[in-house]
């Protein structure tokens, strides 16, 4: 299964709803809608740059989420869109109006890569967000170790996002050589399914990807082309059918 | 021998908690790659604190190559000239490379040499902790990269010759508006893909916890020094104590032995100065206490200056060491409680009182520090004429020439 990164907002609104538009044609399985932040510190260059177009958009997590309702109202048959935010933009808006806000516009999870799983402030936005059926998805790490494997996988729904190597997002020439080992400790401590991401850009880095692991996030690779939505839904389409999985 | 103690768990004052919050503000907020690395290293600082040996090795180092403890030096000229009983200056701008920093870095860097580490990292924004990183370096035989904003890198390029020349890598950081905020964000990036062979060692009382605690006990000489001084001179009264506050590591070590070790009644009216910049209402200020809101920025919650969808904002101030958009998470602690009162202070205060200090005692103070003082005529006006007042001189000035050049203070 693809899991497709897309920019909320750029290059612009229309563009982003047309990138939306494109990956949800080509296949993708879950949409991973990331929110511009002003210190995306868990990012690469290439997202970095796209949420700094967003941000002079006017883009935040408010309008974020409005396109997300919009585009779910607009398919019905639309993957389910998981948002990927920083912790701030949620405590600014407030879990609670955070988590209704969400609701309303049917996204379905919420990624949040400087959340840890045993912070007391994840504790928090759980109790506003579990009741109205609103996945967390914690993001497990080649450091993380089996105590924090475990507790992260206790506490994540809908799936476990993998880590796939030390550093940012971003395209990388080479998979990270511990990779099947990581999956499968990752897989020791739950019975979710494990996406793997931060790293993966091309068919054959997917296709290597899907064979461990039950999905593939892919990035910086899309944003890249989210200007051209006919080439975005072709490169898609050419993820998707490396990284189904029977 | 200076004879420093570290702060344990359990003392009197013993925040943070378990999990690294001051009342509400610190915490942990940082990618999974770090956390487990961020548990390491508290149970190593831990280890350390418990271990005389490395408080010895620590003391030794503080007394032979930085020159603790640090005078306490009575400014009388000073004091006459903005209306005060006495002012006491804690020279910290005499340490070994100039600034309150070295203390801080030798303990991390030892720490990290005791827990294998053989490559550190720094942010800097004056230059005065990325100095002081290089040299702990240079003397421990560290390899060293310290990220530094391009606009700070043109501000203080004497301090970036002397880092390369000690044989630090300065990688320059022009994201953003290339200050101490893009610089921290830089270096934590960095770190996450260098975890595993690389010690970061922050430079003030802020980032993700046990950073905020350790460097306050780090910097703690500053004030438990400062209250023996007091003792050994035997200075009846003190009315207020003053320090800078840009993360706020300096202010943080003088005031934290104070807030832990003198009871409430008996203590002095603590104040912390903050960068107004160009004015409170310019928008272009450091006063993250002051016009804050609290939020989460480099792994810690705490008064931060953001926009109403939680972007961190930038900051601005004359001196590159205050220019930051936080605020370490104890100070927001501390003011909420009303245990430290925070001031803001304009660049041109700032540059006056750099003037006044200058001219009066022959002390060039760093322009972070002249903030500190900049809130002598206002405790003169508010605590009268015979009051006693200490500042912290976190550091020298000899970095600022051309920016007080550039304020206008000329020499004909």
């Amino acid at each position: 299964m693809l899991v497709a990164y897309v920019m909320a907002g750029y290059p612009d609104r229309a563009g982003s709803l047309a990138a939306l538009e494109a990956v949800a044609r080509g296949g993708a399985g879950v949409i991973e809608l990331g929110v511009p932040y002003g210190d995306a510190v868990a990012d690469g260059p290439v997202i970095v740059e796209a949420g700094k177009v967003a941000l002079g958009n006017g883009f935040g997590l408010a309008e974020t989420i409005a396109l997300a309702g919009e585009f779910m109202e607009a398919h019905s048959d639309a993957p389910p869109i998981a948002l990927m935010t920083y912790l701030n933009p949620m405590m600014r808006l407030g879990f609670p109006r955070v988590a209704a806000l969400a609701a309303e516009a049917r996204v379905s999870g919420f990624i949040v890569p400087d959340l840890p799983p045993d912070s007391p402030m994840a504790d928090r936005w759980l109790a506003a967000s579990e009741p109205l059926g609103i996945d967390t998805v914690f993001l497990a790490a080649p450091t993380s170790t089996p105590a924090r494997l475990e507790a992260l996988g206790a506490r994540s729904r809908g799936f476990v996002y993998v880590v796939s190597s030390l550093g940012v997002t971003g395209e990388r020439d080479e998979l990270a050589a511990g990779l099947p080992g990581l999956v499968a400790r990752v897989r020791e401590h739950t019975t979710l399914p494990v996406a793997v991401g931060f790293g993966v850009g091309t068919a054959e880095q997917a296709a290597e990807v899907a064979k461990i692991a039950d999905g593939v996030v892919v990035g910086s690779a899309i944003v890249r082309r989210q200007g051209e939505p006919v080439a975005l839904e072709a490169f898609v389409r050419e993820l998707v059918a490396v990284a189904a999985r029977d | 021998m200076s004879d420093v103690l570290l702060p344990s768990a359990d003392d009197a004052y013993a925040s943070p908690d378990a999990q690294g919050f001051f009342g509400p503000y610190g915490g942990t907020f940082v990618p999974e790659t770090v956390m487990p690395v961020l548990a390491e290293l508290e149970a190593a600082y831990r280890e350390a604190q418990a271990d005389p040996a490395f408080a010895e090795e620590l003391n030794l180092l503080l007394t032979d190559y930085v020159g603790r403890p640090s005078p306490l030096y009575r400014a009388d000229r000073l004091a006459e000239a903005t209306g005060l009983g006495a002012v006491y200056l804690k020279r910290e701008d005499l340490n070994h490379t100039g600034a309150h920093k070295i203390n801080n870095t030798l303990g991390q860097c030892l720490l990290a040499k005791r827990m294998g580490k053989h490559r550190v990292i720094a942010e800097t924004g004056a230059g005065q902790h990325g100095v002081a990183t290089a040299t702990t370096a240079a003397l421990m035989g560290l390899e060293c990269a310290v990220f530094m904003g391009t606009e700070d890198i043109r501000r203080q390029s004497l301090n970036v010759y002397k880092m390369r020349l000690l044989g630090a890598e300065v990688v320059p950081v022009a994201e953003g508006t290339g200050t101490l905020a893009d610089a921290v964000t830089a270096a934590l990036r960095h770190w996450v893909e260098r975890v595993e062979d690389t010690f970061y060692v922050i430079g003030s009382v802020v980032g993700p916890h046990p950073y905020p605690a350790m460097v306050r006990d780090f910097q703690a000489v500053i004030g438990t020094e400062t209250i023996a001084q007091m003792a050994e001179k035997a200075i009846p009264r003190v009315d207020a104590v003053v320090a800078c506050v840009g993360g706020g590591s300096n202010a943080a070590g003088m005031f934290f032995p104070f807030l832990r070790d003198v009871p409430a009644e008996e203590r002095p009216l603590l104040v912390g100065a903050e960068a107004a910049g160009l004015g409170l209402e310019s928008g272009k200020h450091g006063a993250a206490l002051t016009k804050g809101s609290p939020g989460v920025l480099h792994g810690f919650y705490s008064y931060l200056l953001q926009d109403d969808a939680g972007n961190p904002l930038e900051a601005y101030s004359i001196s590159a060491g205050l220019d930051y958009p936080g605020v370490g998470p104890e100070h927001s602690f501390f003011k909420d409680e009303g245990l430290v009162r925070y001031e803001a202070v304009t660049d041109q205060e700032a540059v006056d009182a750099f003037a006044l200090c200058t001219r009066t005692e022959g002390i060039i103070p760093a322009i972070e520090s002249s903030h500190a003082l900049a809130l002598l005529p206002r405790l003169a006006a508010e605590l009268g004429p015979d009051a006693v007042v200490i500042v912290n001189v976190s550091g020298r000035g000899d970095k600022d020439m051309d920016i007080v050049r550039e304020a206008g203070l000329g020499v004909d």
